[in-house]
């Protein structure tokens, strides 16, 4: 019995961890798709994120200076894409596939420089920390390899993902700003006429969602492993988004899709250790499955915000 | 007049766009590795130098261009008809799985083995990319978000059927070798022969050629890609999906079944993202093998369409100057010590000039006067 709660604590916990990169980045999708922008450059903003967080974590010791870099690093290209989308009218998939290329290929591109023509950074000492940790171990309230250490022993990160989670619904359904952005990704020349600035708001919730997406690349390289490398984050920008639609454009809704693609994850690992590896593959495939399943049977088309993807030339109105 | 209206075609048309987005591209490159303490025209001349001065590298860099035409060809297709295939490389996957699986499991004399295997590779992943397409029209999915699905779909299945007994050689994280009938190579039997030997030693440059593994795939992915020209702009089926691409709401007014082309505009955009596959199965590779991370095949399907400008041709010409610039590319870290990615960073820039027409229609202007 102790084993198998033990078991639960264990894949309980690799779910939290390998979910919060995602969290992030799909927090980030949310932020820019609910004010009308559609944002397919996640996965090179989390890529140039994750290099970044680990870079400078690695030369200046402190893991938290790497997570905030990351975050200006992934608003960098967020800006990049705000400038082609919002004021110049791209065509914003084509514009999110160059980012993607530029996010990716930036990162290695410094990377070389900095490692030593290596295309993954040196192994960062200085992870983000586990805040709990003092509650773990030999002698402490639970042991760490205990269901409550498997489970409530995780990085910082992990929590400041949830606490995110929390900011970005209360900003977002709960203050006028937040109300702002809706408007605008729903209607933005009626917007216009109430006098919200579109061409602001949109410019802030792009370069938010390069904000997250950094940080979640970041959460990956400098706590969920301890270096960057160029195969790191291969398809985790794609999964956010995902997730994103997946959760209908709610911070809530993709919290639940991350833990889902999360969770599918901590099983993987739980049957790879237990030496079961043809469950493995197809355990790994079972949530892009049961996503495309629960898309067909219960998302309808009338989800995404109304504005989504067109783009908005001010005095196209009267 | 004729230069009146190539300057309208240069200057409002996409060749223009196209031209100055990849000069663009190229500077902006050359600005980071100046930034970064290069010299860019030494990094771009060993790209030259790297793509055109041995006949061998010549015939890589075809090699490397093959896929992506391919690949490139599936994104454009679909982008005519108004749907964005980010799928293109879960498809590649299942056309090299199939092909892996036909290749080997398969024995047949070779001028039936080949195609078959090309067909049946092909035709999985039609209908690998058909469903995208059909989730589309029947439940209103986005083509995007489905696809993203079912690349990590194959991608999974792929590594699974490595588990297959019978496909699988265990321990090796490797499929079985496909059988000779099924390959697609040029000359190998021959080249290690007595006779190939002192051909390449005594031929300069066709010996030269012949050190690179040359396949018949090129071939095939010209005749796709003017099999895709044809389909777009000479068939009823090509004007009615493009009809869908420009307007879907007219053209189902106008009597053209929106849904059903949906679905058979994916499903050939799959079949020809699933023949790239199956190709670099058959001429290159000849097995499969477990997958770590995402090959790219597909997503550099889409710089190619972007860059081609969604037409066959121009994937064809896009496809030879992306595998051009990852070829040579590859070369500046020894060259030069510049890092290879700086091509990632033009080929990124590119694109992005791609996608805002209106900044370069104003800078061109701007030009003039």
């Amino acid at each position: 019995m102790e084993l198998i709660i033990q078991d639960i604590g264990f894949i309980i916990g690799t779910t939290l961890m390998y979910a919060t990169p995602l969290i992030f980045t799909a927090l980030g999708g949310v932020i820019t798709e609910r004010s009308g922008v559609v944002n397919i450059g996640l996965e090179g903003m989390m890529f140039f994120g994750a290099f970044v967080g680990a870079a400078v974590a690695y030369f200046s010791g402190s893991p938290w200076l790497g997570l905030l870099c990351a975050a200006f690093g992934g608003t960098f290209w967020g800006l990049i894409h705000a400038i082609a989308c919002v004021s110049f009218r791209a065509e914003q998939i084509v514009s999110g596939i160059a980012i993607n290329f530029l996010g990716a290929g930036s990162a290695l591109f410094i990377s070389r420089l900095v490692f030593d023509g290596a295309t993954q950074t040196l192994t960062v000492v200085n992870k983000i920390p586990q805040p709990l940790a003092f509650l773990f171990g030999e002698g402490k309230m639970f042991s760490s390899s205990g269901f409550m250490g498997l489970v409530f022993n995780q990085f910082a990160t992990v929590y400041l993902a949830f606490f995110m989670v929390a900011l970005v619904w209360f900003v977002l359904y709960k203050t006028r700003l937040g109300m702002r952005v809706r408007a605008v990704g729903e209607n933005p020349e009626a917007a216009n006429t109430l006098g919200i600035d579109v061409i602001k708001i949109r410019y802030g919730a792009v370069m938010m969602s390069g904000f997250f997406a950094g940080m979640g690349g970041a959460a990956m390289s400098i706590a969920v492993v301890s270096r960057f490398s160029n195969t790191l984050i291969s398809g985790h920008g794609f999964i956010a988004l995902a997730a994103m639609i997946f959760g209908k454009w709610k911070p809530q809704g993709a919290l639940l899709a991350c833990l889902l693609f999360g969770a599918a994850k901590g099983f993987e690992i739980y049957l790879g250790a237990k030496g079961v590896p043809v469950a493995g593959d197809v355990l790994a495939m079972l949530p892009y499955v049961l996503t495309l399943v629960i898309l067909v049977s219960f998302v309808g088309k009338t989800t995404a915000p109304a504005a989504i993807g067109k783009i908005y030339e001010k005095g196209d109105h009267i | 007049m004729i230069s009146g209206r190539l300057k309208a075609l240069f200057l409002r048309g996409p060749i223009g766009l196209t031209v100055v987005s990849i000069i663009l591209g190229f500077t902006v490159g050359g600005i980071v590795l100046v930034v970064a303490g290069f010299n860019p025209f030494e990094a771009y001349g060993a790209i030259l130098k790297g793509t055109f001065s041995k006949p061998k590298y010549i015939a890589y860099v075809i090699i490397y261009a093959t896929p992506l035409i391919m690949t490139g060809l599936s994104v454009a297709f679909a982008m005519r008809t108004g749907l964005f295939n980010i799928g293109a490389e879960g498809q590649f996957i299942v056309g090299a799985m199939v092909a892996a699986m036909a290749g080997y499991a398969l024995h047949l004399p070779i001028w039936l083995h080949v195609p078959l295997c090309l067909l049946l590779a092909m035709m999985a992943a039609a209908l690998w990319g058909g469903l995208a397409g059909y989730i589309k029209a029947r439940f209103g999915v986005h083509e995007v978000i489905s696809t993203i699905m079912l690349n990590w779909t194959a991608f999974y299945l792929s590594n699974w059927s490595l588990t297959l007994s019978g496909f699988g050689k265990p321990g090796t994280g490797k499929s079985f070798t496909i059988q000779e009938t099924a390959r697609i190579d040029l000359f190998s039997q021959w080249k290690i022969s007595k006779e190939g030997i002192q051909f390449i030693r005594s031929h300069e440059y066709l010996g030269d050629v012949l050190k690179a593994p040359v396949n018949l795939g090129i071939v095939v992915a010209i005749v796709l890609a003017l099999l895709v020209w044809y389909i777009l702009n000479r068939t009823t089926l090509g004007y009615e999906l493009r009809a869908v691409g420009f307007n879907p709401h007219a053209a189902e007014y106008g009597g053209i079944n929106v849904k059903r082309s949906i679905v058979t505009s994916m499903s050939i955009a799959g079949g020809l993202a699933g023949a790239a596959g199956a190709l670099q199965v058959m001429g290159v590779s000849h097995k499969i093998a477990k997958l770590a991370v995402m090959e790219g095949y597909g997503f550099d399907g889409i710089a190619v369409a972007l860059i081609g400008n969604n037409s066959g041709p121009g994937s064809v010409l896009a496809g030879f100057l992306f595998g051009g610039l990852k070829y040579g590319g590859s070369k500046i870290q020894d060259a030069v010590g510049a890092p290879t990615e700086v091509i990632s960073i033009v080929v990124g820039t590119i694109i992005l000039f791609i996608a805002m027409p209106k900044l370069i229609q104003t800078l061109l202007k701007f030009k003039k006067g």
